[in-house]
């Protein structure tokens, strides 16, 4: 089985196509918004299952960051949450 | 390994254990660390709950979480005696102090810089040697 992310709405595709609208002629690049940076968050608990779960997809990868524009720094904070989740079975390895 | 640091320890306790053996366990955990010469900062049954997936065929199990200030030296003893525990399925340590060191300073940052938007130029001017530092933008770099 392939994991199709495209083919997923995980509601970050919605937000950047509001800013979309009403720019120029310019074949334009859909803004990505690192949510994280928004809400100023420092520090990724490995405990919160309810936030991570909305990163990984049915078949349980991390969602990458050019599907959710996250930025570097908080994918990476993310990607070491979701890994010590996964070693304490918070979050599973692989799905199915 | 004077100074002193901070961790998180999880532990997933076997169902099969009776409430009251969990809390019994979970004090010798406490003793353990102790008398190892740490400090326990916070205890939290985190309860029953379902593993994302099987561990010794078991499919949910107790979690515990504990917060320890210590050298380091009672995490190398805790984690020899939780190994050789058949009750404990999975035990996890994370040093959290340089990570909460690090939100710290990126939150004082960013306060530093609301403030010198918000502020006078004076202000801004007398905080010069901040104003060298790398900005969080950098850090958060898109």
């Amino acid at each position: 089985m392939s994991s199709n992310y495209e083919d997923r709405d995980f509601g970050f595709e919605r937000e950047y196509d509001r800013t979309m609208q009403g720019r120029g002629p310019r074949r334009m690049q859909r803004r990505k918004i690192c949510r994280f940076c928004i809400d100023k968050v420092d520090l990724i608990d490995f405990k919160d299952v309810k936030l991570l779960q909305s990163y990984i997809p049915e078949r349980g990868k991390i969602l990458p960051r050019r599907i959710s524009g996250m930025c570097a720094a908080h994918q990476r904070m993310l990607a070491e949450a979701i890994k010590r989740a996964r070693n304490i079975a918070l979050l599973p390895y692989a799905a199915d | 390994m004077a100074d002193k640091r901070t961790y998180e320890v999880v532990f997933i306790v076997d169902p099969k254990v009776g409430d009251d053996e969990v809390m019994r366990l979970s004090e010798t955990v406490q003793k353990i660390i102790t008398s190892q010469g740490g400090q326990i900062v916070k205890t939290e049954m985190m309860g029953r709950r379902q593993l994302a997936y099987e561990i010794n065929h078991k499919r949910e199990g107790a979690y515990i979480l504990l917060e320890i200030e210590g050298s380091g030296a009672e995490i190398a003893e805790l984690e020899r005696r939780m190994r050789v525990n058949d009750q404990i399925l999975r035990y996890m340590t994370i040093r959290v102090d340089e990570d909460r060191r690090r939100a710290e300073k990126l939150k004082e940052r960013r306060a530093r810089k609301a403030a010198r938007k918000s502020g006078s130029r004076r202000v801004a001017e007398k905080k010069g040697e901040l104003e060298s530092e790398p900005e969080i933008e950098e850090e958060y770099a898109a």
